[in-house]
């Protein structure tokens, strides 16, 4: 154990003296108070110590004591439906403490340690382990079998393994390593945040994420295992759009991390999120989500490390074969938390006061998602994918973290403040945004039941593409000077953009289309162009068109239940005989 | 505990003081100055070995380094809290400027306070009519909630912040409510207006106002929110009140923080800003809310001038990133004479959706403000091309949607400073003058409510179409 003195206190850095032999990332308790740091930098004797707490009061010369660990996470059963803050103590277990406002050097466990769990045994004894194979498991809720896993670095004999009702801290299996060594094993493991956890191959993502909202997965789909962020400016709907994601991802895990942002917004996901059901198990939501909360108004420094513990438990879950899905909210309040404390260690700042490390983050951070197989027997894949919003000064994409992560990620959903002034949710302007998995997408759907998905999300596409260079024209001479086929063209968009890509995440039923349903809407819109297309060319006006009784039912198609589709069916061959019967007429 | 004294500082400059020799001192300390006339207060802003920056609360002006006596009290900054301070105007650390007593404390409160745990947050969801209805219709504050109202020099902010504390309702009887208003580097007249404002609606008696005015120091307006705050929850939170919090101009605020920042000599952020900007106001606005099992709320109304009407300041920006929605103004409302000039389209309560509905306003108006929020664009849309190609260019539903546009600001966001309108009042309004557009373009509103409401309104559109001509 290292001793040192309080040297100098800035914010939440603090400069200790005396402290050689400390470790980089070491955790250290600070001054009377025992408040939670981490060494950021060491130089000499001196140690540069973010402190997860309010360093109110700290004085020069109160001591500095090092613990020997790394920040670690806790994982075992209990985790799952819990809220946490950046380093993983729990917020119910505070409150029930201290009371509503959250005061400091409280140390508590993240994990209950007293409730007991059934453990169900895989494992025999005499088997011969290595490190993540399935011990046995518990279910946690209904939705989530929590294997226990032999911990990271461990291989052996299985010696005894019991089942029953245990705490985490109980033993349950003895293992003997190769140099004749007996470890104890609980249901609990510890692990570093900032290490990524092995496993055995990375794979590429070869299935999408369905998420149910029409603009990601019909135009810009982002695939299990891969990384997308979602840059705008403020009320342009990232954190509606997290929440989407969070809700209705067809993920098993959802790792949901609220970095610095607001304190409702946290709340408002512990208030529904037990009352939503998944629409595929039809259990609570909050089943299979943990939720880290690291408010913009709690210690930055925690916030630096929410991220991390965040993405610590995701790849937890991922070992034992999961398809998890992280958020992060907003990636921009830890960059700035990064940069705040780089700022106090007088480092060299890079562009806009970041430190020129930023970009190193930012990759090695995205790089902890992907398809992967696993470490451990039995085999299995699983992914991690990752899904962080930024929030540039003034919605301005050639801000650094902007532009550090869209060198990182794959799918790029770009918000546009005019859209969401115009109510036109999700505002992701279908112009600039990308998906690197299209071609993914494709291969996805060349086999099974819609394979014509791939011609009508590209049909899609390029109508949208030809009505902004449409709306040029219409912007220099007006829509008189427009061919009836141009017309047609703009129609066609303007029911893509408000019939489709409009989705109102308030609506109950418009809130999650199902990949099917998406399918069938686009199909009655690209059926309505290509009749009318057709009419036009037998030189039935396009007034005539445009009049017809149609454009209320195409755009109440939201609202067909998920459990009527044939409706849309039904639509696309009304919407073929209304056209079709102006050419009767003419003829 | 030991008092440590010290008897003269190594430097002052600007807002902050280097005291050298110092023992024991503790970060964010609270500091007292004693010069042969003066007593000032201050802070401790880092501490590194036997030195100590202290950060002033009040102007330097005649301080002689030299011949201080520093005083480092072992606390942090604390305000002294009490209903008593109901009725009172204070200055920026609380003691009177009205002539009165000081009040008494009933309380000494840190004023940094706590963060709220997100565990123990009630989500705010009642609605707060303020009988304005570019708000109530479609920008609903709800109890708990910050709302900034996004100004530029010359437009009438402080007349809506007067109106709203005239009219604020929320539709349930026997609760206390109070309004703290924190004035920051504003105006004389601007002060005195409200001040006179609140004791003609006999609002004085139940409101505390805390003051800088724009000719005083600068950095005595950087503890202001903070001791504004921590009186709003000592009231909330020990005395069970509804606290509306206004917060003008924020914009002032910063400016000292910028100060302090660049006598510091820290490497500025965007234009000049420290980089913690963010995390500094986020500490003063994520004090509103509510809390599980209490009875009062916080509610704050910041008001903030953007520099040269500019919405990508980092101080609209900051605050539009932490707050829960911005109310807009914007100046060419106010040239065509409209009060209250509230922009709507980028204007947005992020709260409004559990705030409304049915049994809080009624069923249709969520449908409704989404219906007149795309009706609107369209108009304004619309209202562009005009001007370009000439009105003849438009499509005829375009005319329609144009000719909407127009009577929406006339009709629906002009409203009379004192005129306050029931939400039901403000969503007739809206069924109106939807009705000028064909019933085919509202797609926003689910069709039960267009048969049940619509039809009723149709009668009444010749009536709207004429008074407009009007
Ligand atoms: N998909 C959506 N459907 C309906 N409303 C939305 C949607 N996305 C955003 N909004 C509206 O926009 C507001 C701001 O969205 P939010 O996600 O909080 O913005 P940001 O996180 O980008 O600041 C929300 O409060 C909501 O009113
Ligand atoms: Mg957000």
């Amino acid at each position: 154990m290292i001793k040192g003195k309080v040297a100098k206190v800035s914010g939440p850095l603090v400069i200790a003296n005396n402290m050689s032999g400390v470790q980089m990332f070491e955790i250290v308790r600070v001054g009377e108070k025992e408040l939670f740091g981490e060494v950021i930098e060491t130089k000499g004797d001196l140690a540069s110590i973010q402190v997860y707490e309010e360093t109110e009061g700290l004085k020069v010369g109160e001591e500095v004591i090092s613990t020997g660990n790394p920040l670690s996470v806790e994982l075992g059963p209990g985790i799952m439906g819990g809220i946490y803050d950046g380093i993983q103590r729990p917020l119910k277990a505070l409150r029930d403490m201290q009371g509503d406002f959250i005061s400091r050097g409280i140390s508590v466990s993240a994990l209950d340690k007293n409730k007991k769990w059934l453990f169900q045994v895989i494992a025999k004894q005499g088997d011969q382990l290595a490190s993540g194979d399935f011990l046995g498991f518990v279910q946690e809720t209904l939705l989530v079998k929590h294997y226990i896993m032999v911990p990271p670095g461990l291989s052996g004999k299985l010696l005894e393994i019991k089942e029953g009702e245990f705490t985490i801290s109980e033993n349950i299996a003895i293992l003997k390593d190769s140099d004749g060594i007996e470890h104890n094993i609980s249901m609990m493991q510890k692990y570093p945040v900032r290490i990524g956890r092995p496993f055995t191959d990375k794979l590429q993502p070869d299935e999408p994420l369905i998420t149910g909202q029409r603009v990601f997965d019909s135009m810009f789909p982002i695939f299990k295992g891969g990384t997308a962020c979602i840059p705008g400016p403020f009320g342009s709907g990232k954190t509606v759009m997290q929440h989407q994601l969070a809700r209705w991802s067809d993920a098993d895990i959802i790792i949901y991390v609220g970095c610095g942002e607001r304190g409702n917004e946290m709340t408002e996901v512990l208030i529904d999120f037990p009352e939503l059901k998944d629409p595929r198990s039809g259990r609570p939501l909050m089943e299979r989500t943990v939720l880290i909360a690291n408010t913009s108004n709690m210690p930055v420094a925690a916030r630096e490390a929410s991220v991390f513990t965040g993405i610590a438990i995701a790849e937890y879950f991922r070992d034992m074969g999961y398809n998890v899905a992280m958020m992060a909210d907003s990636t921009s309040r830890w960059a700035e938390a990064m940069r705040e404390v780089s700022g106090r260690l007088e480092e060299m700042p890079g562009e806009e006061g970041y430190p020129a490390y930023l970009g190193s983050r930012v990759a090695s951070f995205y790089e902890r998602a992907g398809k992967v197989k696993t470490v451990g027997n039995p085999g299995r894949t699983a992914s991690l994918s990752v899904i962080g919003a930024v929030s540039p000064p003034g919605g301005d994409l050639s801000d650094p973290v902007v532009q550090a992560t869209l060198r990182e990620v794959r799918v790029f959903w770009g918000l546009d403040s005019r859209l969401a002034f115009a109510r036109h949710f999700p505002s992701i302007n279908w112009l600039i945004s990308y998906s690197l998995y299209s071609h993914e997408f494709e291969k996805y759907f060349e086999k099974g039941e819609l394979k014509s998905f791939n011609n009508i999300r590209k049909w899609t596409l390029k109508v949208l593409e030809e009505e902004a260079e449409l709306q040029e024209i219409v912007r220099l001479v007006g829509m008189d000077a427009l061919s009836p086929n141009d017309r047609l063209t703009l129609e066609v968009a303007r029911s893509i953009r408000e019939d489709f890509l409009q989705q109102n995440s308030y609506h109950e039923i418009d809130t999650y289309t199902s990949l099917n349903k998406q399918f069938l809407m686009l199909k009655v819109i690209s059926t309505y162009e290509e009749t009318a297309r057709l009419a036009v060319q037998k030189e039935v006006e396009i007034e005539a068109i445009l009049a017809l009784p149609l454009k209320e039912s195409i755009s109440r198609m939201k609202e067909i239940k998920e459990t009527e589709l044939e409706k849309l069916e039904n639509l696309a061959v009304k919407v073929k005989e209304l056209i079709t019967g102006l050419v009767g007429g003419r003829a | 505990m030991i008092t440590k004294e010290y008897l003269g500082a190594s430097s002052i400059a600007g807002p902050l003081m280097v005291v050298e020799g110092v023992k024991g001192v503790g970060y964010e300390e609270l500091v007292e100055i004693k010069s042969k006339d003066r007593f000032t207060l201050g802070k401790v802003l880092e501490v590194s070995g036997d030195k100590a920056v202290i950060q002033l609360f009040e102007s330097p002006q005649g301080l002689d380094p030299q011949s201080l006596r520093i005083h480092f009290t072992g606390k942090s900054l604390r305000l002294g809290v009490s209903l008593e301070m109901l009725g009172r105007v204070l200055d920026g650390l609380g003691r009177p400027r009205d002539g009165g007593a000081p009040p008494l404390a009933e309380n000494f409160i840190d004023i940094n306070g706590r963060p709220i745990n997100p565990f123990s947050r009630a989500y705010p969801n009642e609605f707060i009519e303020t009988g304005i209805s570019s708000i109530d219709g479609l920008n609903v504050l709800v109890r708990g909630q910050k709302l900034p109202i996004f100004s530029g020099s010359g437009m009438p902010h402080m007349r809506i912040a007067a109106q709203i504390v005239r009219q604020a309702k929320v539709l349930k009887s026997g609760e206390s409510f109070a309004v703290i208003f924190a004035g920051m580097g504003i105006t004389f007249e601007e002060a005195n207006f409200l001040i006179k404002d609140f004791e003609a609606s006999g609002a004085m008696e139940r409101t505390t106002v805390f003051l800088n005015l724009a000719n005083e120091p600068v950095i005595e307006r950087i503890a202001i929110p903070r001791v504004t705050l921590t009186l709003a929850e000592y009231l909330a939170f020990n005395h069970n009140y509804h606290v509306l919090v206004i917060l003008a101009d924020m914009t002032n605020y910063c400016e000292a923080l910028r100060e302090v920042s660049a006598a510091r000599k820290e490497i500025p952020g965007r234009r000049g800003y420290p980089g913690y900007m963010y995390t500094d106001l986020s500490t003063i606005y994520e004090r509103a809310g509510r809390i599980q099992g209490k009875i009062g709320s916080i509610t704050q109304i910041p008001i903030l001038t953007m520099p040269e009407d500019d919405r990508t300041h980092p101080i609209p920006d900051l605050t539009g990133y932490i707050t829960e929605g911005q109310v807009f103004l914007s100046r060419a409302l106010h040239r065509k004479g409209i009060y209250p000039p509230v922009d709507v389209l980028p204007s947005l309560s992020r709260l409004m959706t559990k705030g409304i509905g049915a049994g809080k306003t009624r069923e249709d108006h969520s449908d409704l403000s989404n219906q007149l929020f795309s009706a609107y664009a369209r108009g304004r849309e619309a209202r562009e091309l005009a001007i370009i190609l000439g009105e003849g260019a438009l499509l005829d539903v375009d005319k329609k949607f144009l000719r909407f546009a127009d009577v929406f600001e006339t009709r629906f966001l002009r409203q009379g400073e004192y005129e306050s309108r029931s939400v039901i009042e403000t969503l007739e309004k809206s069924w109106q003058i939807l009705s000028l557009l064909p019933v085919e373009e509202l797609k926003r509103v689910r069709k039960e409510f267009i048969t049940k409401y619509l039809d009723k309104y149709l009668s009444q559109v010749g009536d709207v179409q004429e008074e407009n001509i009007l």
